[in-house]
């Protein structure tokens, strides 16, 4: 009764591995592996943000803030699955750096990829250093300017500002709070009549974005709020009163043409704090195939010499090992394709080590059952009890496995968590694979009495 | 038993390999990739390629500190310093040879902070692991606290797993092989192997040690200890064979690319192999055998 069960589980259970084989072989187009960079060719960028002038609390709101942008950004070029991630990374003590961190898959050219995201334009607002006087403040900016900027600034008297950043300080109002922004003409009688039809860059906030103007705008009434684009000021207005409705415009001296591009550029999105770059990695599409293609080969060439050798050495046992493994195989790709792991070379060395480990548990159990048929037990006893002596080490060896997977994957770079997690989930799998697969396969054929033929096919590697 | 009979030449084997290893390693150091270091590096790939003489011609008039080695059949790894993209357009300009525009195949830059961070972690999270080791050893072997205690096997563990690990890299520095983020990938997988393996021979030691007791055996520590390295011996050996037949296979069908890591897998699967036979169990008895002298 209980052996019919097991056939019937053990049919079940090929079939089901058929089924997962045949999914990975024809859902190549609807559900496709998902290569890491360093397999499908791309770039990937880390940057830095330039984070210190906004107030702790903020910070990773404005981290957010920063990803949505680029996000936008890279979607409107129309690159296929980018990622766009922040980071914090912890330098020394108290050090914390912002990263983020941008994956372009196929995009190999990275002049063009530095291009995508270094256009972004960044759009501050920032108010009157309150710890500075008015003659501070005055002083800090050089006379000729403090004088002009009620006149509204000329292209190269921005140049002047040297000082500006000591004079200034950030808002939390940021590009990030953009809406959209559109091109207007100057009307006349506003601001200086001799800019009448000049081009004026008209602002819309979010709402959020109009509630912080508006509070902005009613303590600063007779300061300047300077408006900040890729850091320097481009327009530096003295607040008349207060405004609601969260809308601001830019006035300075710009061409029909400068105007035009400067509103494309944001209406794409501005950015919320500056960033830098810190490193880049590209990888042609070819060097990622040409690997892909030899690693597949080596891989087959390993796993043949492996089924060989657990065929010749263990037999009937080693066939069922091959086939329990080609279910765990299956099992593994599958769960990459459906979880989805993205694999990289890292990835996949993992791997391949937790392939290793399923083979050892399929070595440790069949040793083991070697071991209870020459102590004289019945086949079909031999079996159970090998099975159960070689368990504990099976699942010592792979609890300690996990661990290591688990702090790795804890504590790692992005190179190190891609490892972890393969081998994680694959020590994981093969574990539970080598208590339901192989158990159940091995009952399924086990023979009720030892005899020649049954040593033959269990017993080979065993001399003695 | 043979192997535990002469236990202190396999561990003095052992040991000595060990130290030389580290000496190795602080005396020439490892040759720091710039996932570490920071910096650039450039791989370009030609239809017709050019001889080496050339491409070292053709960069020495510039500041790059630029280290050229062939890569594949048609292509070279140029290593550099830290390369703005203006820096990169003038470097590909230069190596525009016999009218040949070099494919671009890699261009990879990274800075200083982000070297020290990957070093760091990945220094940080093995040690994490050896701690992590030392503590489920120790519960999982509680049971088994005589003759020597639990924690003693999780030890002994982590000294078989800086064994397997110190080695292989003493070998790469010795090579003057690049250290790069594959042989950190190598040394993580050597960790997930060493203790899977050291552990399943301690785990018969256990067993044996567990039947005694109710068998109410008086088998000395030493036998029982040679007998679980006898028992384990084939499953050892045969698990071994299969992995560095996988990697054989990976050193010389694979790809360029995985070669020093198929290279260092290799070293570190003999080298784990040898000290879960050799080093680990005979450490066991070495260490109880103090205890009774002192």
């Amino acid at each position: 009764m209980n052996r019919i069960i097991m056939r019937l589980l053990a049919v079940t259970l090929l079939i089901g591995g058929v089924l997962l084989g045949w999914f990975i072989a024809t859902s190549n187009d609807t559900k496709p592996f998902q290569l890491g960079l360093d397999l499908s060719g791309g770039t990937h960028l880390e940057y830095k943000a330039l984070i210190s002038e906004i107030p702790e609390a903020d910070r990773k709101d404005s981290m957010e803030a920063l990803r949505d942008v680029i996000e936008r950004r890279i979607n409107l070029f129309g690159v296929s699955e980018p990622s766009v991630q922040t980071e914090t990374a912890r330098l020394g003590q108290d050090e914390k750096q912002y990263r983020l961190v941008v994956e372009l898959p196929g995009v190999t050219d990275v002049q063009q990829a530095i291009d995508m995201i270094g256009q972004t334009p960044l759009l501050e607002f920032k108010e009157q250093n309150p710890e500075l006087s008015l003659e501070e403040f005055q002083a800090a900016l050089s006379f000729e300017t403090a004088r002009l900027i009620e006149d509204q600034l000329s292209e190269e008297l921005v140049a002047t500002l040297d000082n500006a950043d000591e004079a200034f300080v950030a808002t939390e109002l940021t590009g990030a709070h953009l809406k959209r922004s559109r091109l207007e003409f100057q009307q006349a009688g506003g601001g200086n009549a001799l800019n009448t039809g000049a081009p004026i860059i008209a602002l819309e906030f979010n709402k959020e974005g109009a509630e912080l103007f508006e509070q902005i705008t009613e303590r600063n009434v007779g300061n300047i709020v300077a408006i900040y684009l890729d850091g320097a000021p481009i327009s530096t207005p003295v607040v008349q009163q207060k405004i609601t409705g969260g809308e601001a415009v830019i006035t300075g001296s710009f061409t029909v043409e400068e105007s035009k591009q400067l509103v494309g550029r944001l209406n794409s999105g501005a950015l919320p704090v500056p960033v830098e770059l810190l490193s880049t990695e590209s990888i042609g599409a070819s060097l990622g195939a040409d690997a892909v293609n030899a690693g597949m080969i080596a891989g087959l060439y390993g796993l043949i010499f492996v089924g060989a050798f657990l065929l010749l050495y263990y037999r009937l046992p080693g066939l069922i090992a091959v086939l329990a493994l080609g279910m765990y195989g299956a099992i593994m790709l599958t769960l990459f394709k459906v979880i989805p792991v993205t694999l990289t070379a890292a990835g996949i060395a993992g791997f391949i080590i937790s392939v290793g480990i399923a083979v050892d548990a399929n070595i440790l159990i069949f040793e083991r059952m070697k071991e209870e048929l020459k102590h004289g037990r019945g086949a079909y006893d031999a079996l159970r009890v090998g099975f159960d002596r070689a368990w504990l080490s099976i699942r010592d060896g792979n609890i300690s496995s996990i661990i290591s997977a688990v702090i790795l994957f804890w504590f790692g770079t992005s190179l190190i968590k891609g490892f972890a997690l393969t081998f994680g989930i694959g020590v994981l799998v093969s574990m539970i694979t080598a208590i339901t697969l192989t158990r159940i396969m091995l009952l399924a054929i086990a023979p009720v009495r030892v005899t020649k033929i049954v040593r033959a096919l269990f017993m080979s590697g065993f001399n003695k | 038993m043979f192997i535990i009979k002469n236990k202190w030449i396999f561990i003095t084997f052992a040991a000595i390999l060990s130290v030389a290893a580290v000496v190795v390693i602080s005396v020439k150091g490892l040759n720091l990739g710039i996932e570490f270091t920071g910096g650039s590096v450039v791989e370009v790939s030609y239809e017709e390629t050019p001889q080496l003489a050339e491409i070292n011609a053709a960069l020495a008039g510039f500041d790059f500190n630029a280290l050229v080695q062939p890569f594949g059949d048609d292509g070279y790894i140029i290593r550099t310093r830290e390369l703005t993209e203006a820096d990169r357009g003038v470097l590909m300009a230069a190596l525009e040879l016999n009218e040949q525009t070099p494919q671009l195949e890699r261009f990879n830059t990274i800075g200083p902070t982000i070297g020290s961070e990957l070093r760091s972690k990945a220094l940080l999270s093995i040690i994490l692991v050896a701690f992590a080791i030392i503590i489920f050893i120790a519960f999982a072997f509680r049971k088994v606290a005589e003759p020597v205690s639990s924690w003693k096997y999780g030890l002994i563990a982590v000294v078989a797993l800086f064994h397997d690990v110190i080695i292989p890299l003493g070998i790469f520095a010795l090579l003057g092989k690049e250290a790069t983020t594959l042989l950190v990938v190598g040394l993580l997988s050597i960790i997930g192997l060493s203790v899977n393996d050291t552990i399943v021979v301690f785990d018969r030691t256990r067993e044996n040690l567990n039947e005694n007791h109710s068998d109410n055996n008086k088998e000395p520590f030493a036998q029982t200890v040679g007998r679980a390295i006898r028992q384990t011996m084939a499953r050892s050996i045969n698990t071994s064979l299969t992995l560095i037949a996988v990697l054989a296979a990976l050193l010389v069908f694979g790809p360029d690319a995985t070669k020093d890591l198929a290279f260092i897998l290799l070293l570190g699967t003999f080298f784990g192999t040898y000290s879960s036979i050799f080093l680990a169990s005979p450490l066991l008895v070495a260490w109880n055998k103090k205890k009774d002298t002192e």
